[in-house]
This record gives structure tokens, sequence and C-alpha cells, in this order.
């Protein structure tokens, strides 16, 4: 008759240090495969607003990962065929004013006037929003149009708030078709769940 | 210069426009395939590196001259 020499179980030491080791094999393999996603809440439709969350979602889809922003409130207005967006300096006490051109002595120089007594000058926001544009091309900023543009190339998810459609009565027809769906909080925030970034705008 | 090589000119564009122009330009090249890109942006020094290491292409150089910067990066 043969006679089996018994094994002796693993010990509880041999057990950890296997799992360590699986576990850390694992996990580096799951990382490898994984994809990041990030969800954005765009709430604001002024001109300088509008960067924050076209720069991340371009930037994101650019380093390889799925991105949806959620457009809402004024953040709707950016999702318009026609962009006529404004910059105040109302509320905006850090907004540097400073001429974009002009004698190269007065160029660059902060004007010693408070945003806020500015703003009540008539017609003051278009002059604004008209410096802001040409200091921004001035530096290579990217205008908000071509960056939109970048987005839906790069495949980033459009979502429009269906609730401020209906809010301030606006024609679906006024927003661009590439829009991907019109959906509520509760259609929207699924996503949010299981996205790695979330940022509210 | 061989055939494998492309130059994107990024300069006086500012963030993120030299990473988006150098994702669609590394997009149309075949793997192995080498981009240069040429960027005034000092904060492209940076971005390009954590672009890379995202994606996973290689950054071969990353030099400064005469304040214009010039990145060769190899597709994977």
């Amino acid at each position: 008759m043969n006679s089996t020499v018994p094994v002796a179980p693993p010990s509880h030491e041999d057990l950890d240090a296997w799992f360590d080791q699986r576990f850390e094999e694992k996990m580096k393999q799951r990382e490898a495969a994984h994809t990041p996603s990030m969800t954005l809440i765009a709430t604001k439709g002024t001109l300088d607003m509008a960067y924050p969350p076209f720069i991340l979602a371009s930037t994101a889809a650019a380093l390889g990962w799925e991105v949806s922003v959620f457009f809402t409130f004024y953040g709707l207005s950016l999702l318009k065929k026609d962009l006529d967006l404004k910059v105040t300096p109302l509320g905006n006490p850090a907004m540097p004013m400073k001429l974009p051109e002009g004698p190269t002595w007065l160029q660059g120089k902060e004007l010693p006037i408070p945003t806020s007594v500015m703003s009540l000058i008539p017609g003051f926001e278009g002059m604004a929003t008209s410096m802001m544009r040409k200091t921004m091309s001035k530096k290579g900023i990217a205008p908000i149009e071509e960056l939109r543009s970048l987005c839906i190339e790069a495949e980033v998810r459009l979502i429009a708030c269906q609730m401020t459609v209906d809010l301030f009565e606006y024609g679906k027809d006024e927003f661009i078709p590439e829009i991907e769906e019109w959906v509520g909080a509760a259609s929207f925030l699924p996503r949010a769940l299981t996205a790695d970034v979330n940022l509210f705008v | 210069m061989s055939e494998n090589t492309q130059t994107l000119d990024a300069r006086n564009q500012n963030c993120p426009l030299p990473i988006l122009r150098t994702r669609k330009a590394i997009a149309g090249l075949q793997i192995g395939g080498i981009l240069e890109v040429l960027a005034t942006d000092p904060g492209s020094v940076k971005d390009l590196d954590a672009f890379c290491s995202q994606t996973g292409h290689e950054m071969l150089s990353s030099k400064e001259k005469d304040g214009e910067f010039h990145f060769r990066i190899r597709k994977a």
C-alpha cells in the first residue's frame, strides 16, 4: 500500500504573502486597463467662465479620458449656435482692467478705478468684453468657438439640461446639433457616480 | 529627417492649444512615428510631459532655446 505524505496546509503568513502579491498584480492590471473619466457641470454663461469647462474637457479628452459635460442654467447658453458671450466687471473685483492696446506707457497698466464703479458707465460691459477678446487673441488663447469644436471633435459628450430650456423658454433649434441628449439631474448623476473626476463650474 | 517625422508648429498658442494640436497630430502618425513640436507657451513643458505619461507616448527630448521649446515625441 502506498502511503502518501500528508501535505501541511499553507500557513497564514504564506497565504497573506501570496494574496498581497496577487492583489498588487491584479490592481496594476486593472489600473492599466482603466480609462479615466470626468464629468463637469457648467452653470455659467459668461465669456470668462466659459473657459474652465471647455479647457478642462478638451484637455482631458486629449489625455484619452472619457468626458461628459452637463450644461445647466446660464451654462446652457454655451451650447447656442450663435455664441454671444460677454464678460462683466460687475461683481468681479479681481478682474484686471488693462488696456490691450493704445500708447505703450498705458498698455498693461491697471486702471485705478474699482470694477464696480466702472460697471456703472453705460456701454462699459461691451467695452470690457471687446478688451478681453482682444487681450485673449493677442496672447494666443483660443476663442470659445474653437475650444468647443475641439471638444466635439474629441468626442466630449455634451449634455443639455431639459429643465433650463423649459424655464427660459428657449427653442431647441437655437442650439448646436451635436448635443447628445436633453436630460435632467436624475440621468446625469449615475454618470457622475462612476466618473473619476467630478467638477462643478 | 526621415519621412516618419512630422513637425507641429504650436508657437504663439496658449494652453490648452499646444496639447490639443499635439493629440491631433499624433493621431495622424503611424506607431513609432515621431512628432516634433515647437511651442512658446512655458506651460507646455510640464503639460506635454503629463500628456506623454497619461497617453503612453514617449518624450524623446525636450529643449529650450531662445524662449522657444522644442519637443520630440514618439507615438506608442
